[in-house]
This record gives C-alpha cells, structure tokens and sequence, in this order.
C-alpha cells in the first residue's frame, strides 16, 4: 500500500518533469486541461498557436482527445501550460467580470465557409444576438443558413468564439453543442448581466 | 482503422510499469532519470509508430538504451571515493522488501537482471526480450532463469510469499 502511495507520487513529479522537458525540446504540440464551470467541466486545449479546443463534458472529453490527436497531433499531454490565461478569462466570464475574450486562438480544426462564420461571431457582442439568417448574410453567403448551423454546430471554440450568440429568427434559442439548456442559461446570464 | 491515441493515454497505461522496469534494472536512484529519457525519446518518435505497434514493448526497447545512456554516463562520471555518502531517497521510503529486492536484483549481472525486468515485470514474451537484448529466445530464457535461481538462494525471504513459476 505505502508503495503504491509512493509510486503514484513518483509518476505525478515525473509527469511533470516530462511536460517541461517536452516544453523546452518543442514537442508539445498541444496540451489540455479542465476546468469546473457553472456549466459544467470544460476540457481546454491548446497548441503552440493558441487555444485550439473548448469542450463541453456531453461532448465526451476523452473522444474529443481523440479526435484532436487524429486531427492536429498525437503528441498530446494533460499540461496546465498556455492554458492559464484562457481558464482565467474564462473564470472571469462566469463571475460577469469579463464580456470578451482576448486570447490568441488556433482555427485549425475549422475550414471554409465554417471558419468565415466563426471569424464573424466575436462581433456579436456579449448580451446580444443575430439570427442564423443575419450570420449567413455577415458570413457572405446569405442563402447559407442551414450551413451557419452547421457552423455553429462544430464550433472547435464554444464560449470563446460565442456561437451561443446565435439564435433562430423566431426568437427561438436552437441547438447548442453544450446543450439547449447550457445556451438557455448562457443567454440569460448575458442578458441578466447587460441589465443590471 | 485503429487510431494513435493521445500520447498522456500511452503515459497513464504504461507509465508505471516503465518506472518498475527502469527501478529492476538500475535501481531506485537512477530509474528516474531513465524513465524521464524513455517517454521524452517515446513522446518525439510516437508520430512515426505505426498503429499497430505493441506499446508496451517498444517502451521497453526504449528503456532498455536509455538505462545504458544512463549507466555509462554514471560510469563516465564516477568519481572514487573513500566513503559513499548518504543520499536522499528520490523515492520516498519504500516498504521494507522492495529495498531488499532492489539489493537483490541490483547484484545480478546485466544480462540476468534486464531479462528478468522486461520477462517477470513488463511481462513481454521471451522472444520480445530476445530482441531487445539482441541474443536467442532460448539465452533470455536462461538469463532469468539463472538470475531467479540466485535471487531465491541468496535472497530467500524475498521469494516467502512470491509465486512459483
């Protein structure tokens, strides 16, 4: 049993020795790391860039690891380096001391016209929303509503990149990959917070 | 398709047994050195590995140079001494047993003691360690047979609740 203790110690400080001797010989090229929320358990993920994922637990953590060691690298360790500044903002969003996120971020697991309507989204600001329609005609495209879903859908960036800011003409919240109810409860907060 | 798995899966699932690998060969103090070696040299050349690879034996093949890195540049650096000092633990303090059987299995020649690592604590299949160790199925065979035999005759009390295989 003291063994066990032991060696469990020994692997926890040589993880770390190997996350910095990876650092410092550039073979980490993308590190994660969770954080609790209001929402839930985030994963973050980050490459030598920037941030490259943002998932929600629903979305299974371990399979969207999986995915980014098929689509970016397989050179992939659990590191709390380049992520503090985004488990900061993020904190900070979720206190309502923060309405936008300056962080550098990595698009690299989003392309086309995918990637034109994330590039509009921080232009919605916090508190506000554009309907799938408005997205689609800011995205250059304005017949391609269906494809700012999808868009939004697959967002690699949720939170950051505010997808959840986009919502059916009707009025209507929509889907979310957090959840209908997580977008519910985002939308809310934002609006609660812009009237206060 | 089988997909390469993020590298921190390959540290959780063999990490341990690495360390234990490293420990039989060289001992507690440097086995930390030669694992760190080990999965920095495993985390560069992952991307390469083909996906069927067998994880566990090509971490052990890495091991295995790594820990003759690190006993040459021991060797290349050792300076005699009249008296060896007294040196702080880098793992802990470890039950009783293990140090007996780190002693024990520390004293067994080179050969013995690696073919006993990577059979009995890596538990790959002797003809994997006969690669490793660059001789016959058969020689490995025999080097942790007779590396076993002198640890139960020098070391009995190690073996008093081990297994008989």
């Amino acid at each position: 049993m003291n063994a066990i203790q032991t060696d469990a110690e020994t692997l926890t400080r040589l993880h770390a020795r190997l996350e910095s001797d990876a650092a410092r010989d550039s073979l980490l090229d993308v590190t994660y790391r969770t954080i609790d929320t209001p929402l839930g358990t985030l994963l973050l993920a980050s490459t030598e860039r920037g941030l490259v994922r943002v998932a929600y637990a629903i979305e299974n953590h371990d399979r969207v690891l999986d995915t980014l060691a098929t689509k970016v690298s397989p050179r992939i360790l659990r590191s709390p380096r380049r992520l503090d500044d985004t488990a900061r903002e993020l904190d900070e969003y979720f206190a309502g001391a923060r309405t936008s996120f300056d962080l550098p971020l990595d698009f690299t697991l989003s392309h086309g016209f995918r990637r034109s309507v994330l590039d509009h989204l921080p232009q919605i600001e916090f508190g506000h929303t554009e309907s799938y329609a408005q997205v689609a005609q800011a995205a250059g495209s304005p017949r391609a509503v269906r494809a700012v879903g999808t868009a939004c859908a697959t967002n690699p960036l949720p939170l950051v990149v505010p997808c959840h800011r986009v919502v059916r003409s009707d009025g209507s919240y929509g889907q979310y990959a957090g959840g209908a109810e997580a977008k519910r409860m985002l939308l809310q907060m934002e609006a609660s917070r812009l009237a206060a | 398709m089988e997909m390469k798995k993020p590298f921190e899966r390959i540290v959780a699932d063999h990490g341990a047994t690495v360390l234990r690998v490293c420990r039989a060969v060289l001992g507690p103090h440097d086995a930390d050195d030669a694992w760190s070696e080990t999965f920095l040299a495993a985390l560069k050349a992952y991307p390469a590995l083909p996906d069927d690879a067998n994880v566990e034996a090509w971490l052990v093949t890495i091991a295995h140079r790594k820990a003759i890195d690190v006993t040459r540049a021991r060797s290349r650096h050792a300076i005699p001494v009249a008296e060896v000092p007294d040196r702080a633990s880098t793992i802990g303090v470890p039950g009783e047993g293990d140090t007996e059987l780190w002693d024990a299995v520390k004293n067994l020649p080179a050969k013995q003691r690696q073919a006993i690592a990577y059979h009995y604590v890596a538990g790959l299949p002797y003809a994997d360690v006969a690669a490793i160790l660059n001789g016959s199925t058969d020689a490995a065979r025999r080097a942790a047979a007779d590396g076993i035999k002198t640890l139960r005759a020098t070391y009995p009390d190690v073996f008093q609740t081990g297994e008989t295989r």
